[in-house]
C-alpha cells in the first residue's frame, strides 16, 4: 500500500515546491507529499554527562532508563516468585518462610510485574524509544516533561522497594489490595507497608500521566510528512491505544489509592463497613468494600490491555518483518486494537462475578467479555495468515513470536472459560485463574518483549545479539513456562484455591504434591534462563559483531536514521518523508523484497503496489 | 525445521495431557452439573480453536520457511476471508455464551423451597445459623455480637428467637434439598467454597450475599475459604456433612436455639452474680 495517487487530479500548482529530491523523475506529482504545516521543534542538546545520561531529555535515553529500571523491578519480582514456588513445591526447604512472608511475596510479585515491570517496560521503555523514531519525529513533543516522567517513576520504584525495609515489611494484601483486610491487622504490612504502596502507586500514576501525554501528543501531532495514521506501524497503534486507555484508567487507581489512604490514616469509611475485630467494633461504618473493587477493576481490566495492546502491535511488526510479508488485514488490525481498547472499559466486573455485587451484572459483563473475544480472535487469525505463504525466517525473533502465538491463544481460550460467568463460578479464585492470567498477560507479553529485545537490540546498541544463545534462551523459557502454566490449569479444576500458603492434607489435594514440585522446578529453571539474555547482552556489547544498518531489512523509519545507533534528533538534517505503509514486503516487481516507507512511488515504478 | 517439530510436540503433548491427566474435577456433589458440561463444551470449542491455530502455525513453519529464491505472497487484505472468520468466531462465541447465561440465570434465581443457611465468617473461622420453626431467620447486626449473642441477632426481632445456632465450623445439610447460602462477614472478605458443590460467593462485611445449590450426594466435604482474608486464609477450613432426611432431622433436633442459648447465658450470669455477691 503506498501513496494514493489519482491520475485524474493534477498537483501541478504545488509540485514546484514539493519536488523533494525526486526532480527529474518521470512524474513529479506521483511523489507528492503535503508540505509541513509547522516548523521543526527545537531540541535541547545535552551539555554535560548529567544532562546526557541522567536528567536526559532524549526520548531514546529515557526509554533505556525506563527499560533498565523496569527490568530491575522485574528481577526482584522474579526472585519473589522463586521464593513462592519454593514454599509451594518444597515447603520443607522453606522453613524460614512464614505465612506473612509468603503473602508479602505474592503481593509484591503481582504488583511489581503488572505495573512496575510490564506497564513501564512497554510504554515507558518501548514507547519512548520507538514512538519518535517510528513516526519520524526528532523527539517527544515535551522532552522536559518526559524526563520528569522517568524520574517520577524512579521515585515510585524507590518508595516501593523501601517498603521491604520498614517495620512490618511490605503489604501482603494481595496485588488487588481489597479492603477491608488491606488496612487491618491480620494482613501483613497493614501499617507502613500499605501506605508506601499507595504512595508509590500514586507517584507512578503521576509520572505515567506525564509520559502518556507525550506519547499521545507526539503520535497525534508530530508525525512526519506523509505519515498518515493508517501508515503507522502497528507497534505505534498498540502503544497509542494503550496510552489512551492508561490515561482513562489510571485515575480510577489514583482515586482509590487516595480514598484508601484516607481510610487508613484519617479513619474515613469509603471502603470500610462496620467491622468487629477481636471482640471490638472498630471506628468505621457505612463504607462499601465492593466500591473499591469496582474502582480497582475499572483500572485493572484496561490495565490488562495496556500491557497486551503494545504487545499485539509489536508482535505484528516482528512477524511481518521476519515472514517477509505484509501484515495481513492491516486495517482490521488497527480497528481491532481500537475496538479492544474501547471494549476494555465495559468488562471490568468480570473479575467480580463472585464478589457479591448484584448478580444481575453477570449477564451484562459476560456478554461484553465474550464480545471482546471476536476482535481478539481476528488478530490471532491475521498473525497466522501473515505467516501463511510468507517466506519465514525461523530466527530468534520469529521464535519468540511463535511462542507468543501459542501462549496467547492458550491463555485467550482459558479467558473464555473465566469470562463466561457461570463457568467462572467453580474456577474463580483457584489456580485456573493463576494459570490463565500468567499465560495470557505474563508469558505471552514476555515473549513479545524478548522478541522485541532481539529485534531492536542492533538498533539500540549497534551490535547483533548471539543467535545461538538467543535460541537456547527461547526454548528453555518457552518450554519451561508452558510446562509451568499448562498443567497448573488442572490444579484449578481440582479446586485448589489460590493464595494458599500451604495445602494441608485435604484428600483431593494430596495428588497435587508431585505437580507442585514439578512446577517449582520448572519455575527455577525458567527464571535462571533469563540470565542467558543478560549474559548475551554483556557478551555482545563487549565482543559482538557490529550490526549493519537495517540488518533485518525492515521498512519502518527507525531503521533509516542517519547513524546507528541513532543520535539525538534521530534523522540528521532532513526529516524523512513517508510515501507508503511499513509493510511493503515482497512486492511483485520490486528489486528487493522490501520497500522502505521513505521510498517514493517514482523510484519503484514497475511494482504492483496495492493502493488501498 | 526442528522448531516446527518441537511446536508440534507441544501441541500433541497438551492434547495427551488433557486426555490422560489424573488431575481433574472432584466428583460433583450438587445440582451444578451444567457448569461442568459448559466447561466440557468450552474445552471442545476452545480447545479445537487452539489446536487448529497452532497446527496451522506449524504447517506454515514447515511449508514457508525462508528460501532465498522465493518471495512471499503480496496480498494486503482478503475481505471475504476476514468476513467468514469474523462470523464463524461470533457464532462460536454465542454457542459458548448461551449455555453460560442460561446456567447463570438458574444460579441467581433461588428455588422457593430452598432452606436458608446463614453462614457467618470472621478471621478465621465459620459458624452457621438455621431458621427455626417459623422458617425465617432473624435480622442481625454486627454491633449486637456478644458472648450471649454470637450471631448478632436483633433481640427485638421475633423471627430470631427460634433460630438454630451452630457454633461449629461444620454444618449438616439435607440431601436433595436446595440450600440458599446467605453469607455474612464481620470483618473482611471471605468465600465459603466447597469444590464438590462447584458454587461459591464472597462474604462481604456490611452486606449479605447469597448463592444456592442442591447437594445430591451423602458424605462429608471440606469447606475452603476462597477469598484472600489475611495471614490465616489458608487455614480457614470448615466442613459440610450431607445427610439423608432422617439423619438430618435427628441432628437438627439436637441443636440449640437462640432462646435456649440466651437462657443458658442468663443462668450463667445469675450464677456468676451470686458468686460475686458472696
Amino acid at each position: 500500500m503506498s501513496d494514493e495517487y489519482d491520475n485524474n487530479k493534477s498537483y501541478q500548482a504545488q509540485s514546484s515546491e514539493v519536488l523533494d529530491g525526486s526532480a527529474g523523475s518521470i512524474n513529479p506529482d506521483m511523489d507528492y507529499v503535503r508540505p509541513a504545516e509547522i516548523p521543526e521543534q527545537d531540541l535541547y542538546h545535552a551539555h554535560s554527562f548529567i544532562e546526557k545520561w541522567i536528567f536526559c531529555q532524549d526520548a531514546k535515553v529515557i526509554g533505556v532508563q525506563y527499560f533498565l529500571t523496569a527490568v530491575f523491578t522485574g528481577i526482584v519480582g522474579l526472585i519473589l516468585s522463586w521464593l513462592m514456588r519454593l514454599q509451594l513445591g518444597f515447603p520443607e526447604l522453606a522453613g524460614f518462610m512464614t505465612a506473612e512472608h509468603y503473602y508479602q511475596f505474592v503481593t509484591m510479585h503481582g504488583m511489581i510485574m503488572v505495573v512496575y515491570f510490564l506497564t513501564a517496560l512497554f510504554l515507558g521503555g518501548f514507547g519512548n524509544y520507538l514512538i519518535p523514531l517510528m513516526v519520524g519525529a526528532r523527539d517527544m513533543v515535551f522532552p522536559y516533561v518526559n524526563m520528569l516522567s522517568f524520574w517520577m517513576f524512579f521515585v515510585a520504584v524507590a518508595v516501593l522497594m523501601a517498603s521491604f525495609f520498614v517495620p512490618g515489611g511490605p503489604t501482603g494484601a494481595g496485588w488487588t489490595l481489597y479492603p477491608p483486610q488491606t488496612i487491618l491487622e491480620g494482613t501483613p504490612g497493614s501499617g507502613t507497608g500499605i501506605l508506601l504502596m499507595l504512595i508509590s502507586l500514586s507517584l507512578f500514576v503521576i509520572g505515567f500521566t506525564m509520559g502518556g501525554l507525550n506519547y499521545m501528543i507526539t503520535i497525534l501531532q508530530a508525525r512526519t510528512r506523509g505519515m498518515t495514521l493508517m501508515r503507522m506501524p502497528l507497534t505505534v497503534w498498540g502503544i497509542f491505544t494503550a496510552t489512551v486507555l492508561a490515561m482513562l484508567a489510571f485515575p480510577a487507581l489514583l482515586v482509590s489509592a487516595i480514598m484508601m489512604t484516607l481510610d487508613k490514616v484519617l479513619q474515613t469509611s469509603f471502603f470500610m463497613p462496620t467491622i468487629l475485630k477481636a471482640g471490638e467494633v472498630l471506628e468505621y461504618g457505612g463504607g462499601s468494600p465492593i466500591l473499591f473493587q469496582h474502582l480497582f477493576w475499572f483500572f485493572g481490566h484496561p490495565e490488562v490491555y495496556i500491557v497486551a495492546l503494545p504487545a499485539f502491535g509489536i508482535v505484528s511488526d516482528l512477524i511481518s518483518v521476519h515472514a517477509r510479508k505484509n501484515i495481513f488485514g492491516y486495517r482490521m488490525m488497527v480497528w481491532a486494537i481500537v475496538g479492544i481498547g474501547g471494549l476494555s472499559f465495559f468488562v471490568w466486573a468480570h473479575h467480580m462475578y463472585v464478589s457479591g455485587m448484584n448478580p444481575w451484572f453477570g449477564f451484562f459483563f459476560a456478554t461484553t467479555t465474550l464480545i471482546i473475544a471476536v476482535p481478539t480472535a481476528m488478530k490471532v487469525y491475521n498473525w497466522i495468515l501473515t505467516l501463511w505463504r510468507g517466506n519465514i525466517r525461523i530466527n530468534t525473533v520469529m521464535l519468540w513470536c511463535l511462542g507468543f502465538i501459542v501462549t496467547f491463544v492458550n491463555g485467550g481460550i482459558t479467558g473464555i472459560f473465566l469470562g463466561n460467568v457461570s463457568v467462572d463460578v467453580p474456577l474463580s479464585d483457584t489456580y485456573f485463574v493463576v494459570a490463565h492470567f500468567h499465560m495470557v498477560m505474563g508469558i505471552a507479553p514476555l515473549m513479545v518483549i524478548m522478541g522485541a529485545v532481539y529485534h531492536w537490540f542492533p538498533l539500540v546498541a549497534g551490535k547483533m545479539l548471539s543467535e545461538t544463545l538467543g535460541k537456547w534462551h527461547f526454548w528453555i523459557t518457552f518450554l519451561g513456562a508452558y510446562s509451568i502454566y499448562f498443567p497448573m490449569h488442572y490444579l484449578g479444576f481440582i479446586g485448589v484455591p489460590r493464595r494458599y500458603f500451604e495445602m494441608y492434607d485435604s484428600p483431593y489435594m494430596t495428588s497435587t504434591v508431585g505437580m507442585n514440585e514439578f512446577i517449582s522446578v520448572a519455575a527455577f529453571i525458567v527464571g535462571a534462563a533469563q540470565f542467558i539474555l543478560v549474559f548475551n547482552i554483556i557478551k555482545t556489547l563487549k565482543t559482538g559483531k557490529k550490526a549493519e544498518q537495517n540488518p533485518w531489512k525492515a521498512n519502518s523509519l527507525e531503521w533509516y536514521t542517519s547513524t546507528v545507533p541513532p543520535e539525538h534528533g534521530n534523522f540528521g538534517e532532513r526529516l524523512p518523508v513517508v510515501h507508503r505503509w511499513p509493510y511493503d514486503f515482497s512486492v511483485p516487481g520490486a528489486k528487493d523484497d522490501f520497500i522502505p516507507q521513505t521510498t517514493a512511488p517514482s523510484e519503484v515504478t514497475n511494482t504492483e503496489v496495492e493502493k488501498t | 525445521m526442528h522448531a516446527g517439530i518441537i511446536f508440534l510436540l507441544v501441541i500433541v503433548g497438551s492434547i495427551l495431557f488433557h486426555i490422560f491427566t489424573p488431575w481433574y474435577w472432584t466428583d460433583i456433589a450438587s445440582n451444578w452439573g451444567g457448569m461442568d458440561s459448559t466447561i466440557t463444551l468450552t474445552f471442545w470449542v476452545g480447545g479445537g480453536v487452539f489446536v487448529a491455530v497452532c497446527l496451522f502455525m506449524v504447517y506454515c513453519i514447515f511449508r514457508y520457511s525462508h528460501k532465498e529464491d522465493r518471495r512471499a505472497e503480496y496480498k494486503p487484505e482478503d475481505k471475504k476471508l476476514e468476513k467468514i472468520l469474523t462470523w464463524a468466531t461470533t457464532l462460536g462465541v454465542c454457542a459458548l455464551l448461551a449455555p453460560g447465561l442460561i446456567i447463570w440465570n438458574q444460579y441467581v434465581n433461588v428455588p422457593k423451597n430452598a432452606i436458608e443457611v446463614d453462614v457467618m465468617a470472621w478471621q478465621w473461622g465459620w459458624q452457621y445459623r438455621l431458621p427455626g420453626a417459623d422458617g425465617k431467620l432473624g435480622t442481625t447486626q454486627v454491633r449486637n455480637i456478644a458472648d450471649n449473642n454470637p450471631f448478632g441477632i436483633n433481640p427485638d426481632d421475633p423471627f430470631g428467637k427460634d433460630d438454630i445456632m451452630i457454633e461449629s465450623d461444620v454444618i449438616n445439610l439435607e440431601n436433595n434439598r436446595p440450600v440458599k447460602i446467605l453469607l455474612r462477614s464481620v470483618d473482611v472478605l471471605h468465600n465459603w467454597y466447597v469444590p464438590q458443590f462447584r458454587s461459591k460467593m464472597d462474604a462481604v462485611p456490611g452486606t449479605v450475599t447469597f448463592y444456592w445449590f442442591e447437594p445430591n450426594k451423602v458424605g462429608e466435604y471440606e469447606v475452603l475459604c476462597a477469598e484472600y482474608c489475611g495471614v490465616g486464609h489458608y487455614a480457614m477450613r470448615g466442613g459440610v456433612e450431607v445427610q439423608d432426611k432422617a439423619d438430618y432431622e435427628v441432628w437438627l433436633s439436637e441443636q440449640e436455639t437462640f432462646q435456649q442459648l440466651s437462657a443458658r447465658y442468663e443462668k450463667l450470669n445469675v450464677d456468676g452474680n451470686k458468686l460475686v455477691k458472696k
